[in-house]
Order: structure tokens, then sequence, then C-alpha cells
């Protein structure tokens, strides 16, 4: 405002004019002082300059990518977990493309990146399955199918001929469990690199077997175990570098679901009807192998998982990605002595998975004690926590860390008040738009496998598909050498825990482990 | 009449602080995104709400347009300059803060509440107080509206 323009205005009416001006000052000088208070108030402030944690999440490395040459790759087992590990590599039935491009939750695999694979081979004992995965493996989504019809994609009827193959560079394993170790070693001594599906072993005998022979190999072998891949986990590792959470004496494992699907009742559709598949369209005796022959059973097909004959139940199924976890971030190898004990009370109709399990792992020379508690008639969320004398980690997903009330390592803070032993001092939490996605999905079982930090994780700003990176971790090994981080050392740990926990649940003992003669003993 | 024009002017002084406040405190948080309030919107904006929170650059852009708005319509209203234009902007503003979350019945939001409301809260009363301002030619009296005015006027007078 000019003098001029403003010389028509009388001194009464200039103070009028500016009334607000004041009050605007007053504002100014308000909110610099609560600005100025917030700060030195700011208790996540001063908790993050305390404990050092501006560089934390640096822990958390970026995805690389990498080039390399085109890897040939064939997938035995075609079912659900077949289907899974193809999206993670880039490869999805059109319908199925379709069907998520629709209801816009295919951005994340898109992301993720070309692998640089094609999938060349498909061996599965079911034709559906066996069609399902040609159709799958034949679409591309990079590259819009045509990538792949340069590659044709072959059915093979038994395993070995694939595995013999010089097409196939390396392959997939994602069979029922009893079938792991065989096709490890049969690939293995074929010149082939391995990914195989949790568990790597269903007999102890199995183990020393697989582990000579990928051992005395220069294949590149990974156990299908997503959890180090993720984003938590990296800041995990760092925490424990750190030893904020003291003395460590009690790592807890936890499951807990409520429902058929989640006890591996599997047999039925959404309407109660047996779901397909017959003597006729199941190769029944190749799908049995070394098990105990039985008449084709349409529920031994579907919820094999439930059954001694062929798997390792509960252990191998969920505890193995819990161990894995835990193993990865402690090293803690194998225990002295376990012991199982659980019933089935519940899901009585078959099979013979407990529906109430628990087993505890004793490690004396380690000071330390491994806990697994299984309930699959409660879907309470119970963590997978490390007890420390100066804090509690619980890592899955997210993670937090819980201080201890009688804490040396900590006393100052909480003496000051600025950690309260009831709330997490830290709190990762999963990038949003994963938890949404996980939402969308609704299913009692996704969310398990989201809480635990087993589909998805947020890295640099984006949301990664876990089992592709962990799938991406093994082609980069076999490219341009390395070891991956489910290799067969820590398979071989988690084999003999897991045979461990099994021989003494299904034969009502203890089991001992014999560090000289490398053997399992009952007690 | 004297008191009466006072207690107006106080009225939009106060009520300019708080909005002003509102869009500096966003300002000086960068953090601070309209995303819960948006995850709890309720009732006929609910969609655009859900759609506004899946589209990062869109929520961003609200996120912008609501901080700055916010800011102009507080100075407007403590300086007393386009009070008309700021009132009626604020009004709208605050009717769509009170149409996006609505206190009716079935529409509780979760968490501690510091009031009780039932059809109508302090969001409604504020943007009709606004309402109230813009209609009354208040401005003329107490604000750097004097001046657009007077020019006017001068402006006139030579014409």
């Amino acid at each position: 405002m000019t003098k001029e323009k403003a010389s028509g205005i009388a001194r009464r009416d200039m103070l009028k004019a500016l009334a607000g001006v004041p009050i605007l000052g007053a504002l100014g000088i308000q909110v610099l002082r609560k600005t100025s208070y917030d700060d030195k108030h700011n208790i996540q402030k001063e908790i993050v300059r305390e404990l050092g944690l501006e560089d934390l999440m640096n822990a958390i490395k970026p995805v690389n990518h990498q080039e390399g040459e085109l890897i040939r790759l064939g997938i035995a087992g075609f079912g659900v977990r077949g289907g899974q590990l193809a999206k993670a590599l880039g490869f999805m039935e059109k319908t199925d493309f379709d069907y998520t491009v629709g209801n816009g939750s295919l951005d994340a695999q898109i992301r993720d990146g070309n692998l640089h694979v094609a999938i060349t081979g498909i061996c599965d004992v079911f034709d559906l399955h066996a069609e399902k995965g040609l159709a799958t493996a034949a679409h591309d989504i990079h590259t819009g199918g045509t990538f792949a019809s340069k590659h044709p994609v072959k059915r093979y009827r038994h395993y070995h001929e694939m595995i013999s193959d010089p097409d196939i560079d390396a392959v997939i394993i994602s069979t029922p469990d009893h079938h792991h170790a065989q096709m490890t070693i049969d690939a293995i001594q074929a010149g082939k690199h391995v990914y195989c599906e949790k568990s790597l072993i269903h007999r102890e005998e199995e183990i020393y077997a697989a582990y000579e022979v990928v051992k005395n190999s220069e294949l590149v072998f990974q156990q299908g175990h997503q959890y180090p891949q993720t984003a938590a986990f990296q800041v995990a590792q760092e925490i424990l570098k750190r030893k904020w959470l003291g003395k460590i004496s009690h790592v807890e494992t936890t499951t807990n679901r409520n429902s058929p699907n989640g006890a591996w009742i599997r047999h039925l559709d959404e309407n109660g009807n047996p779901k397909p598949g017959d003597a006729r369209s199941i190769d029944w005796k190749q799908w049995l192998g070394k098990a105990p022959e039985v008449p084709f059973s349409i529920r031994r097909y579907y919820s094999w998982a439930r059954y001694f004959d062929y798997d390792t139940i509960l252990f191998g199924q969920l505890f193995s990605h819990e161990y894995d976890a835990v193993n990865q971030l402690l090293n803690m190898g194998i225990p002295e002595t376990v012991f199982s004990s659980g019933g089935q009370y519940t899901y009585k109709e078959f099979g013979d998975m407990p529906d109430m399990l628990h087993t505890t792992f004793e490690y004396p020379h380690k000071e330390l004690t491994l806990t697994y508690s299984a309930n699959l008639t409660s879907s309470k969320t119970r963590g997978r926590t490390i007890y420390g004398q100066d804090a509690a980690m619980t890592v899955g997903g997210t993670l937090s860390v819980v201080p201890d009330g009688s804490s040396e390592l900590f006393s100052d803070l909480l003496e000051r008040g600025l950690i309260d032993p009831g709330s997490p001092m830290l709190e990762m939490l999963q990038g949003s738009s994963s938890a949404s996605v996980v939402d969308a999905v609704s299913s009692a079982t996704a969310q398990y496998y989201a809480t635990r930090g087993l589909t998805s994780t947020s890295i640099g700003g984006q949301d990664w598909d876990v089992t592709h990176l962990h799938l991406k971790e093994w082609l980069d090994c076999i490219r341009h050498g390395g070891t991956p981080s489910a290799n067969i050392e820590k398979a071989f740990d988690e084999g003999v825990v897991i045979a461990m926990a099994d021989i003494s649940y299904r034969e009502k003992c203890r089991t001992r482990w014999d560090p000289d003669k490398r053997r399992i003993q009952r007690i | 009449m004297k008191w009466q024009q006072g207690i107006l002017v106080a009225l939009r002084m106060v009520i300019g602080w708080h909005i002003l406040y509102e869009g500096i405190h966003k300002l000086i948080h960068p953090e601070w995104s309209a995303l819960a309030f948006l995850d709890n919107a309720q009732w006929i904006f609910s969609g655009i709400a859900d759609w506004i929170i899946s589209n990062p650059a869109l929520l961003n852009t609200v996120d912008a347009m609501n901080t700055w708005g916010l800011i102009l319509i507080g100075l407007g209203l403590v300086l007393g300059l386009f009070t008309r234009y700021a009132s009626l902007a604020g009004f709208a503003l605050l009717l769509l803060y009170y149409l996006f979350n609505p206190p009716f019945i079935g529409m509780e939001v979760a968490g501690p509440v510091e009031g009780n409301y039932l059809m109508i809260n302090k969001t409604l009363i504020e943007a009709l107080c606004l309402l109230y301002i813009a209609v009354t030619p208040l401005s003329r009296h107490f604000g750097l509206d004097m001046f657009r005015y007077k020019y006017q006027k001068i402006a006139q007078k030579h014409d």
C-alpha cells in the first residue's frame, strides 16, 4: 500500500484496518514457542539420539539389479506353491493375469522386475496341474509371452526325464515333502542347480544323503525360506549386532490358525465337493514314491501335509519357517535335546497332524531354550519373540523391541521415563500398501503368512514379493557365484532339528543329537 | 452496535487463528497426510476418499491443497483481506470436513474423543459462523479490506 493510497484513511481507521497484524504477530510468536517446546520434549527424537537410531535403517540393503544370461527352469510339482513360485518369477496363466490386472493387484509383480528366466519344463503327476503349469510358463508377464514362444515349454511325465534334459539349467522342486530330498539328490547328480521348497527332508537318513551330495557339488542349492529377504529381518540382524537384547535365554516361536484350510484340510472346494482329480488323471504310483502303498485317496492327495507318510507335519510346514528365521538371526544350530507333545483334539477326521503341539529345544551349551507352540484352533496371533535380559524383540513382517523393566543397559532411559517396559521403544511397520494388499486378500491363512514376514516386504519405498527376492538370490548366485542365505548348511541344521522334533512326537520319546556321530538318538 | 461489531471481528480472528495454525502445523510437519482422516471417511464421500487414498499422487495434491488452502483462508480471516472470499472458502472447506465424517447415528469414530456429538459438531458450527461472517459487511470496518474499498472509492471518484 503506497503512502498516497493510504492517505485517504484517517489514523483511527488505519488502526482498524491493521487490527489483524498484531494478531498475526502473536500467532507467529506462539508457533515459534510451540515448535521449540515440541523439539525439546520430543521423546521420539530423544530416543533416536540416545540409542543412535539414525542409521539403523541403513541395515536394509537395496535390491540390486544384476544382468545375466538366460536361465531355463524346470518346475517339479505345479500345485498351489508351484503357481506362486512361477508368479514370483514373472509367469502367470492368462486368466489369472487378467483377473489380477482387473482388480489392480498386479503392480508388485510387474515392478519386481525381469529375472531373465524361462520356464521350459513342467513335471506334475496330475494332468490338470501340469496343463496349468504349461499355460503359466507360456505367459511371461514381462514380455507378454513372446519370450516363452522362443523357448517351448515341455511337459515331463517323470522328473527323471526333466532333470536329464540338457535344455534345463536348474530345477525348482515344489512337490509334497516326501519327494524333496530324493529329487534334490537326483537333480544335483544330474548337474542341475536346485531351489527346493521347505522342508528338504522327510526322514532323518535323507538329511545326511542330501547334505553329502549337495556339499560335494559346485551347484547352487537354495531352500524355500523367504524370511531373510525382508527388511524387518535385516533390521533385526542389526539390532542383535548392537546387542540391545542383552543375554538371550529364550526364543519363542508360534503358530496360530483356526480354519480347516489352515489345518491343511484341503480336499474339498468352497461348496463342500471334492476337488478335481482321480486315479485316471493322477499318476498315483509316482505320487506315492517310496511311501507305503495305499489305494488312491483324494484326501491324501490334497491334504498330504496331515500324514506322517508324506510330511513331518507341522514341523516341516510352519515350524521350518520359524526355525529358519531365528537360526538365520542367531545361528543357534542344532539343540542338544528335543521333546514334543500334543494331540489331535479338534480335527480328528483323518491324518496324523496334531492341532495342539508343543516342542522344547534345549541348547544347554548356549544357555538357551527354543520353544515352538502351535495351536490350530485359535487364530489369536502370537509373535516370534527373542527374549533377552535387556529387551525382547518380536520379528515377523513387522518388528518391535520392548525394553525390559530390569534392564541395566537401558536403566538410564527407563529412569528418565523416556522408554517404558510396557510398550515398544522401537517399532517397524510393514509398508502401508502391502498391508492393504493383505486386507484385500482377506484370507486368514494369507494373513498368517503376512504376519510372519513370508509374503511381502517394503524396501526402498517399494513392495517386494519376498519369494521373488529369494528366487532372485538363488539365480544371482548361479550367475555370479556366492552362497545363498538358505544354503545346504542351514538346511542341514534345519533337517536335523525337524527330524528330532518329528521323531519325538511320533515315537513319544526325547531325542538327543550326538555331535560326534552326527546322528539322532532316542532317549 | 459497536459491541456487536467488536465481537464479530473477534469471532473472525479466532476462527482465522485456528484455521491458519491448522495449515501451519501441516506445513511444518511434512509427514502429515490426510490419509488417516480419509481412511476413516464415512457416508456419501467414503468412495471418493478411498479413490484419493488409492492414488498417491492425488493424495499428495490433496494434502498440498489442503495445507495451503487453510493457510490462505486463515491469513484472509486474521488480516481481514478478501474477507468475504476467505469466509466462503472456509465455510466450504469445513463443510467438506463435516460431510466426510458426519456425527450421524452409527458413524461414530473409533478412539478417544473430546466431546459427544449427534448430528451437529463443532466443525459444522464453525462453518456456519464463517457463513455468517461472509454475509455480514463486517470487513469494511476492520481489516486490510478497508484499503481495498477506499482505493475502489477513490478510483470511482476519478472515473
